[in-house]
């Protein structure tokens, strides 16, 4: 435990002070839409994944799965944002940790590691869907496209979850 | 915190919890001189190290403790329980100081001059006054602080086995496990313990966590490799594999082993317990401890603690007697409480027994209805065994009083929670007189358990094994069979109905499949509920490492963990405790019971009434209180026998006359009939009734007076005319005696008399609350003096209070005296009283405390006629 802590403190460092002009982001997209989640939050990136369900869990829980020997929770970003069920092809998922917890979020394809600048970023527009904007933490204007920022706290706050 | 001070307050505590041990142990055997000697060296060598780390208070207090055992060890003192009290007094107040040591880091100011004073007299002989002063206080001791014996400090250090003795730290300590050792002069302890102490080091119990949690995934990681090599033969990996299976095994085990510490270690304060309690109580009580060496895991040891401290406690308060009780009932005058721990499948079973008084079940009944837990109807229904279960529930306490000890109401329930949440259960027997036996199944250790592997809808899932009593493969074919009842699936076993429990259902996985199919039913055991889980295959069982279930899953209450399997998948593992709470297995009295409550609670306010609705004699429903009606069976008509020419059926060991309304009806050769079984207290009667038709809840307004016996009259119940029979008219028909004569007919016309019933039988105050309403009274129930008097100070007005004699708590005397106390708001209202036995002197003690009239409790008409004459009484008086 002791011996990670001043790698650890030493990845921070940098992130810190990009903070002040660029943020690193890993892009991602579900149903066309390009999403980001800070790149310190990302574990790892999975292809599809043999998934255990767990009955009487929230909609938005699609299983659990082993990753190394760990228990992760998997949590359909589609069905969290209100959208269709994917319609064939191969899902993959990103490996977000919070609270000392992995989750694995399944989305549609994992793009790349971005960095952006501080200057392109925005909050969210007042007329986003309450279902988007209780997630997104800001957008990203690209060059060509829009990125979301996904807040990994919020996307966990399941109300099945919270209402218990 | 220093570290020499903080070794100090560990390795002190560890001798102190001893001392206490084996002080009691000498005051039962006070000739022993190798327990004399161990005790001596172990208050030595704390005046030593106290000396040493500059302590001076503490060495003070120490030294005057030295002096008296000293003089014990000598044979200069006789050992008397006086003397160890005084013994015990100085190791508490040792026990507080370095309470504060350990808060402080500072000794506390102060000095004890009394008790070194009394100490001192004690070593010089002139002990007896001094210490009748201080005998009745020790025994309050217990609030000091205590120090556990074998908790891990605030540094999260816990002595490994050996390490009793590993304090190198300290040169001038000896080791307290002196039993081992042979007993030597003071002067050479000093310098021979550097070789003990270096057989042992301390570990910090995070180390060893981490090293269990290393371990935990090895095997998994070796079941995983396992699985794949059975599918491949001939592997060259066979043989390494085969020899890291050992190997995982083995530092499995070992791992395992320094996790493991003799259950003793949670017992050792319990002959202190049981001292302290047989004194205070004024009981003889032998604690006898067999299995203390039996090992268990250091987590599961300090969670089953408290519990069993809470358990013996309650052995020596509640269940064993006073000595003359005991003579009285013809047992020993000593009582015995038995704590046995045994290894048993991969489980440790602890009980703790005693031959006291055992649960008396009439007062745990009694004590369920008055707390709401449940119903007298409810309570008809259950056993001994179900209705013991009780004294688990929250608040739940049949301690007539209060004492410092238990009987607060708290205890129990918490012992079972804390129990289940490592994955234990607990089980009671008891025999009244005889005395109470629980038994406590624990795993050996949380991290690792045992669980059956069951498949349903395509996904597998986890029992524990200590839950699952066995398996029963059903088939339409075979023995067994899921039969249902209103699809609801019931087994037949072993000649009793087992509640099943669809999984497909229950976690909501899809429809059954069709009833015909086979299916697997594993048995589960959980406190006294016994169910049965449907699954659609079993496979083997598998050691599992339970992982908890993550944040945003943990509010299903059906899991209680997850696992990863040999293959590698995820798989949950069902708690059986949620889900009998889910299929309200546990808590369907529970609820039942509070549903009725909340039913009469509203009874009380919109004055409805849940009523039953059958069908007998003629097309037009009939209606009856619900809460008169015991139970609703359907009997086989072959069974009905007869006697003395009146149909009777044979009914829970008893004979239970059928009553038919309809005087004419026969009852036709076959089938089933239904009845309404009416019971109080030993009686029961059946009315026969073609059908039943529906519960509702509705206001009796009895509209039209019958002019035909075995009836109210006629009501509107949920828009339709309705017959409310006359359960009294009923009840006289199958005993003569159950109210005296029978006579019907309408009686006053006073709508605007109130009248105030006390009864404590919820079967009279139903039966006779109709009456009167019908009577034209308006009623107002009360099911004890406690309550009626409430009633008062909230300034309810009535014109006549109708009460039973014999109650619970406040008699039918005193509570007519509490009445008519001077001044109170219904000094002046009549008072008649109700008895089952009326003899002339009770009559003549009724007049003195004020009754106005007495009636005998079943004679309906003479109760209706005082009524009428006592309100017109006062009339013409007022």
């Amino acid at each position: 435990m002791t011996d990670n802590l001043p790698t650890k403190a030493t990845n921070k460092l940098p992130a810190a002070v990009a903070e002040v002009a660029s943020r690193e982001f890993v892009t991602m997209f579900i149903a066309g839409q390009m999403f980001g989640i800070p790149v310190l939050q990302v574990q790892d990136v999975l292809g599809p994944q043999k998934i255990t369900r767990v009955p009487l869990a929230p909609p938005e829980v699609a299983g659990s799965l082993n990753l190394r020997g760990r228990i992760v929770t998997a949590i359909d970003v589609r069905v969290r944002l209100g959208l269709p069920p994917r319609d064939g092809g191969k899902d993959m998922s990103i490996v977000a940790d919070h609270g000392g917890e992995f989750y694995s979020l399944i989305v549609d394809q994992v793009g790349e590691v971005m960095s952006l600048p501080a200057a392109d970023y925005e909050k969210n527009p007042s007329t986003l869907d309450e279902r988007w904007r209780e997630v997104s933490d800001g957008i990203y204007r690209l060059k060509d496209s829009l990125l979301i920022i996904l807040d990994v706290q919020r996307l966990l706050r399941l109300e099945a979850a919270v209402a218990a | 915190m220093d570290d020499l001070l903080r070794e100090f307050l560990t390795e002190t505590s560890e001798s102190i919890a001893q001392i206490d041990v084996e002080l009691v142990k000498l005051e039962q055997n006070p000739n022993n001189p190798e327990l004399l000697s161990s005790i001596f060296r172990l208050v030595h060598t704390i005046k030593g190290t106290c000396g040493f780390l500059g302590l001076p208070r503490l060495e003070h207090l120490a030294h005057a403790g030295e002096n008296v055992l000293g003089k014990f060890r000598d044979g200069e003192l006789p050992v008397t329980p006086l003397a160890v009290s005084l013994i015990l007094k100085s190791i508490d107040t040792i026990k507080t100081l370095l309470a504060v040591l350990e808060a402080t880091q500072a000794e506390a100011p102060g000095n004890d001059e009394e008790l070194i004073a009394e100490l001192n007299a004690m070593a010089e002989g002139h002990l007896d006054h001094v210490a009748t002063v201080s005998a009745p206080k020790e025994v309050h001791m217990d609030d000091a602080p205590v120090f556990p014996a074998n908790v891990p400090d605030e540094h999260g250090f816990v002595p490994v086995p050996a390490s009793e003795t590993g304090k190198a730290q300290t040169a001038s300590a000896p080791a307290p496990d002196a039993k081992k050792q042979e007993v030597k002069p003071m002067e050479e302890l000093g310098t021979k313990e550097s070789a003990v102490a270096s057989q042992s080091i301390r570990v910090s119990v995070d180390q060893l966590e981490n090293l269990m949690v290393i371990a935990s995934e090895l095997v998994l990681t070796r079941n995983q490799l396992m699985q794949i090599l059975r599918s491949q033969k001939d592997s060259a990996f066979a043989t390494p594999l085969q020899r890291l299976n050992h190997v995982t095994s083995e530092l499995q085990e070992g791992v395992m082993k320094t996790r493991m510490q003799p259950i003793g270690n949670a017992w050792s304060k319990l002959p202190r317990v049981v001292r302290d309690l047989s004194l205070e109580l004024g009981k003889k009580i032998n604690l006898q401890m067999v299995g203390a060496e039996t090992e268990l895991d250091r987590q599961v040891l300090e969670l089953i603690k408290d519990p069993l401290t809470h358990m013996v406690r309650n052995s020596a308060d509640h269940g064993i007697e006073v000595p003359a009780d005991r003579m009285q009932a013809g047992k020993q005058e000593t009582g015995t409480i038995l704590l046995n721990a045994y290894h048993e499948g991969g489980h440790i079973v602890i009980e703790v027994s005693d031959d006291g008084k055992g649960l008396a079940i009439s007062r745990i009944k009694t004590k369920a209805v008055q707390s709401g837990l449940a119903t007298e109807a409810d309570l008809a229904n259950m056993t001994d065994q179900q209705i013991m279960q009780f004294i688990f529930k929250p608040g739940f306490s049949t301690a007539t009083k209060v004492t410092a000890v238990s009987g607060r109401g708290v205890g129990m329930d918490v012992v079972k929670t804390n129990i289940e949440k490592i994955g234990g259960t607990v089980d009671l027997q008891s025999t009244e007189g005889k005395g109470s036996r629980f038994l406590i199944k624990i795993p050996l250790t949380l991290a690792i358990v045992s669980a059956l592997i069951v498949e349903c809808a395509g996904e597998r899932f986890a029992i524990p094994q200590i839950c699952v009593v066995e398996l029963v493969h059903a088939s339409a074919h075979s023995e067994y069979h899921v039969e249902r009842i209103n699809n609801t699936p019931v087994l037949r076993l072993r000649n009793r109905l087992l509640p099943l429990v669809s999984l497909r259902r229950t976690l909501k996985l899809g429809e059954d499949k069709d009833s015909a199919d086979t299916a697997f039913i594993v048995v589960i055991q959980v406190g006294s509920a016994n169910f049965g889980i449907i699954v659609d295959r079993v496979f083997d069982t598998e050691e599992i490492v339970v992982k908890p279930v993550s944040p945003i899953l943990r509010h299903i209450e059906l899991f209680s963990g997850n696992t990863i399997l040999g293959d590698g998948s995820v798989v949950m593992i069902l708690d059986p405790n949620g889900v009998a709470t889910r299929v309200g297995e546990i808590h369907a009295a529970e609820s039942s019971a509070a549903k009725q409550n909340a039913r009469q609670a509203q009874g009380r306010t919109d004055g409805k009434q849940s009523l039953l609705l059958f069908r007998a004699c003629g097309a037009a429903p009939k209606a009856v209180p619900l809460s008169l009606v015991a139970r609703l069976e359907e009997i086989d008509r072959k069974t009905v026998e007869y006697s003395d020419n009146k149909p009777v059926v044979q009914y829970r060991g008893k004979l239970m006359p059928l009553v038919s309304i309809d005087v004419d009806a026969k009852m036709a050769g076959e089938g089933t009939q239904p009845i309404l079984v009416f019971s109080d207290q030993e009686r029961s009667m059946g009315l026969i009734v073609d059908e039943i038709i529906d519960i509702v809840e509705d206001r009796i307004n009895v509209d039209l007076s019958a002019q035909r016996p075995g009836f109210l009259g006629s009501a509107i119940v949920v828009g339709k005319a309705t017959d409310v029979i006359d359960t009294g008219h009923y009840l006289a028909q199958a005993y003569q005696d159950w109210f005296g004569k029978e006579q019907e007919g309408a009686f006053g016309e006073d709508s605007l008399h109130r009248v105030l019933l006390v009864d404590d039988s919820p079967f009279f105050r139903n039966l006779l609350a109709p009456l009167l309403t019908v009577a034209g009274y308006t009623v107002t129930t009360a099911d004890n003096a406690a309550d009626a008097l409430k009633l008062q100070e909230e300034g309810s007005v009535f014109d006549v209070i109708v009460s039973d004699i014999e109650m619970p708590g406040m008699n039918g005397f005193d509570f007519a005296a509490a009445v008519r106390r001077e001044g109170g708001l219904w000094s002046g209202v009549p008072f008649i009283a109700l008895s089952s036995h009326a003899t002339p002197r009770d009559i003549e003690r009724g007049r003195m405390v004020g009754f106005t009239d007495y009636v005998a409790k079943f004679n309906r008409e003479a109760l209706l006629a005082t009524l009428q004459q006592t309100l017109s009484s006062v009339k013409v008086s007022a």
